[in-house]
């Protein structure tokens, strides 16, 4: 009997372009709970999918319990007993919970579904593992950490003695963050082994055991939680030592840029997105607006910007009305907006950096000249600017394609352009999303600098970290109204969480 | 696999000259493999390119001038595909804005004041106008109600048929088939031309031809309205995001695409005849113009270029059956290069391939 519950030796894998594992080995000991960490791009979620069956390694074995396995599909893993729960759920809306969990394998009675069966033994195994969930509820009636739960259940249903965690806790609210540690700790004492994959490195000193870290798709190291700190895990993940807190020197708020008041969106199915929502943002500070995804954030940023249209209120800027006025309109007034979807709205993938950072200005007498002439040689000469500002690393300086360019590159272009422009007001949608931990410190840096010049930013993010970190005033989204505002460090984390999930606390502002 | 095939390989431009040379060489198999001599082919095709008969020895300047004038409306039409095309549009209704370019053309050559020079610049301004309003209208609708423009082009393709014959059977001394001569002063004829390349059909629709191609060149690459295009054509919700009148664009390009077209319609029934045509069927060009442009991937040299081989290929069509070679060879080469075209997407699946394996044997994977 081998020591080890899973060991992957030397596991290679390459795509197109890139090295996503090279000559990786991961070893996992029975009953722990083991955290794999890596930056994004670092190779988790390579080798996790290589483990679950759904990609082929190049070269390399993979023994469980000490015995060579062939895993050719996740068919292969879940028989061998490895159950995965991925970041994004893979559930049927509109069926129970407990059709979910047998999903594939029914149980029958002769030729019938047995359904009765199926949600007795969903209940034994939910309350021996305490997932409470009500078995006969829809999916779409139960919350994101219920959801959760019933994938954990599905890989329990198929007897699994492994279970991979990817990403678990990005959808969850804090307080859903909590009930998943006990689950796993649960999970861990009543035997299974937990692989849990995760950038978050407060989660893996709470609950993991061991952990291996992954760099740019080679292995680190492996490590006992217990004799590192967050700061070695983090030096460990990105190869250089890292500063956590940002300086954010104490500072007056200035006179009132940006006032929502009693906006109202709705989406093209006729549901209300933004109910009454009310908001200031003044000269020299950030905003955050801290939420769940999906609770009207996008709607919000898309009804300032002009991008979706409003069903009632106004919106002022340094005085102005915004609400009747086209998105260039609203870009002269001073709006500058970093778009959550860097891709899709951020940079135009096939424009060199040049026409990108001139993309909201190309009109102006900046570069246009006589007979509506654009001067290129004058767009790329800004843009060699921004990019020796904005330390942009391209391949060809400002005749880079933006499409060529790393995450972290591709949000800096934006980035540099929308400060570039100088606005009064910056809209700002999960800035470092998707980045490395250097381009994170960075832009989050920037973002402080412009608060310091007097600029008034609004911050949306998902992450509670970042907003606890970076904002002046803290809002709390909850299905599309704001629960409470509070001042930076006048508010607890958990209460935040408590209000993101919709109760409202005593003591607000 | 070397760097420079690497390179050449993820060029466009290469990829369409590559293209360009498989659809040839499977013609050239075709040929043999019905039994002719693929030969007489490359001779029909040098002839029609150069003038010299290289059976006889003879030159024939002619040639060169038919055509050079078979061309034009190729390159134009190929211009008002590449012009939408760029602007994430697919304009299939070329052939209609050539056609009512080509139905205005003629009313106006034979209504209008028969004034020197004003006369056939009236005609073609007029084929300009309606070739941008019978694309212009696709894009407001496109643009404000978002109606599919493959729908309505094509669509507008038959109205303008129908409608050209209703017009063109009004004009003076019309049969079933065609109209009074026109007036000399609406003539673009060259004597020029006429003189240097032995009588053809070569006129001055070709100077107006290569102010299209620079006009589109210009507008596309150097004008703040061809970069707002652009960009909304690479990805319109960044462009939108980023504050350009996406709406005005998609009308604008369209607009713009169909006054290529209507000149192309004006030239052809000014420079090609000399009488109106009351039209029973559609010429064509419209339609090939796509191809032109997917071969010359929708740039205003690529676009020349490509133009001048389907230009080729059509003058040599008469030469080529005068050979024994079947005259259908010839479309059967455009269709190759079309499909041949439709398979870039192999190759860079090829591409991709050599490059995952080139990594392979860098990180020394057997």
């Amino acid at each position: 009997m081998s020591e080890y519950a899973i060991e992957m030796r030397n596991i290679t894998k390459t795509f197109p372009g890139v090295v996503a594992n090279d000559k990786v080995t991961l070893q996992v000991k029975k009953q722990e709970i083991h955290a794999l960490l890596g930056e994004n791009g670092a190779g988790k979620s390579t080798l996790m999918s290589i483990l679950f069956g759904s990609y082929t390694a190049d070269s390399g074995t993979i023994h469980l319990d000490g015995k060579e396995v062939d895993i050719k599909n996740p068919n292969v893993a879940t028989s061998l007993g490895i159950g995965m729960v991925h970041q994004h759920f893979k559930l049927v809306q509109n069926y129970t919970v407990t059709e979910n969990i047998v999903l594939g394998m029914e149980p029958t009675k002769g030729r019938l579904l047995d359904l009765g069966s199926a949600s007795k033994r969903v209940k034994e195994i939910s309350e021996q593992y305490a997932l409470r969930v009500d078995p006969d509820s829809l999916i779409e009636n139960i919350t994101v950490g219920q959801q959760q739960r019933v994938e954990i259940l599905k890989t329990l249903y198929r007897n699994a003695n492994i279970i991979i965690f990817d990403e678990p806790t990005a959808v969850l609210t804090p307080q859903e963050v909590d009930e998943l540690m006990d689950i796993l700790k649960k999970l861990r004492s009543e035997g299974k082994t937990i692989l849990l994959i995760t950038h978050k490195l407060k989660e893996i000193k709470e609950v993991a055991d061991r952990c291996t870290v992954l760099r740019r798709g080679t292995y680190i190291g492996t490590v006992n939680v217990a004799d590192v700190s967050e700061q070695d895990l983090a030096e460990m993940m990105v190869g250089r030592s890292v500063k956590f807190e940002i300086d954010k020197p104490e500072q007056q708020a200035g006179k009132t840029m940006l006032k929502l008041e009693h906006l109202s969106v709705t989406d093209a199915s006729g549901v209300s997105r933004v109910k009454d929502l009310s908001l200031e943002v003044h000269e020299g500070e950030i905003v955050g607006i801290a939420g769940v995804d999906g609770n009207g954030q996008s709607e919000l940023l898309g009804a300032i910007t002009g991008l979706i249209p409003l069903a009632s209120g106004t919106i002022l800027l340094d005085g102005e009305h915004l609400e009747t006025l086209s998105i260039r309109e609203r870009i002269e007034r001073g709006l500058g907006y970093i778009p959550e979807d860097r891709k899709k709205y951020g940079v135009v993938g096939e424009f060199s950096i040049a026409e990108n950072t001139a993309l909201k200005n190309y009109y102006l007498d900046t570069y246009r000249r006589r007979f509506g002439i654009l001067d290129f040689a004058a767009m790329q000469k800004e843009a060699e600017n921004l990019i020796e500002q904005f330390d942009i690393r391209s391949a060809e300086g400002s005749s880079t394609l933006a499409g060529s360019l790393s995450g972290g590159n591709q949000q800096k272009v934006i980035v540099a352009r929308e400060i570039s422009l100088s606005p009064k007001v910056l809209v700002v949608a999960q800035p470092t999303r998707g980045l490395d931990v250097g381009a994170i410190e960075y832009i989050r840096r920037r973002l402080i600098a412009e608060r310091s010049k007097g600029r008034a930013i609004l911050l949306v993010s998902f992450e509670l970290d970042e907003i606890m970190n970076l904002c002046d005033r803290i809002a709390t989204i909850s299905k599309g109204s704001i629960v409470a505002v509070n001042k930076q460090h006048e508010v607890t984390e958990r209460e935040i969480g408590m209000m993101m999930a919709g109760s409202r606390t005593e003591g607000a502002v | 696999m070397n760097k420079r095939t690497q390179k050449l390989l993820q060029s466009d431009g290469s990829v369409s000259v590559l293209v360009v040379l498989l659809g040839f060489l499977v013609g050239t198999i075709l040929v043999a493999l019905v039994g002719k001599n693929p030969l007489n082919m490359y001779k029909a095709l040098l002839q029609s390119l150069s003038g010299y008969n290289i059976d006889n020895g003879r030159m024939n300047v002619r040639y060169i001038g038919e055509t050079l004038n078979y061309s034009v409306p190729f390159i134009l039409c190929g211009l008002s595909m590449g012009f939408a095309k760029r602007v994430g549009l697919f304009n299939i209704g070329g052939e209609g804005q050539y056609i009512m370019g080509m139905t205005v053309a003629q009313a106006v050559a034979l209504l209008g004041p028969q004034i020197q020079t004003l006369h056939w610049m009236l005609a073609i301004l007029s084929a300009i106008v309606i070739g941008a309003l019978w694309g212009g209208v696709v894009g407001v609708l496109k643009a404000k109600y978002e109606v599919s423009e493959v729908v309505s082009t094509i669509m507008l393709n038959y109205v303008a048929l129908y409608l050209s014959r209703i017009i063109c059977l009004q004009l003076p001394g019309a049969t079933t088939y065609k109209t009074a001569n026109f007036p000399q002063t609406a003539l673009i004829g060259n004597t020029f031309f006429q003189k240097i390349t032995n009588n053809s059909l070569l006129n001055n629709g070709i100077f107006m031809m290569i102010i299209a191609v620079v006009v589109y060149w210009f507008i596309m690459e150097k004008t703040s309205l061809g970069y707002g295009m652009r960009a909304t054509g690479f990805n319109k919700d960044a462009a939108r995001a980023s504050g350009i009148p996406v709406v005005k664009s998609i009308s604008i390009s369209m607009a713009i695409s169909g006054a290529f077209a209507g000149l192309a319609g004006g030239i052809v029934a000014l420079g090609s005849f000399k009488y109106g045509r009351v039209i029973s069927g559609m010429d064509g060009y419209g339609f090939d113009g796509i191809a032109v442009a997917l071969v010359g991937n929708c740039t205003a040299l690529g676009t020349t270029l490509a133009g001048l081989l389907f230009g080729m290929l059509k003058n040599a069509q008469a030469l080529m059956q005068g050979k024994q070679i079947p005259k259908e060879i010839t479309f059967i080469i455009q269709g190759l290069i079309v499909i041949f075209i439709a398979l870039r997407s192999a190759l860079k699946l090829y591409q991709e391939y050599l490059d995952k394996k080139q990594l392979q044997k860098e990180v020394g994977v057997k």
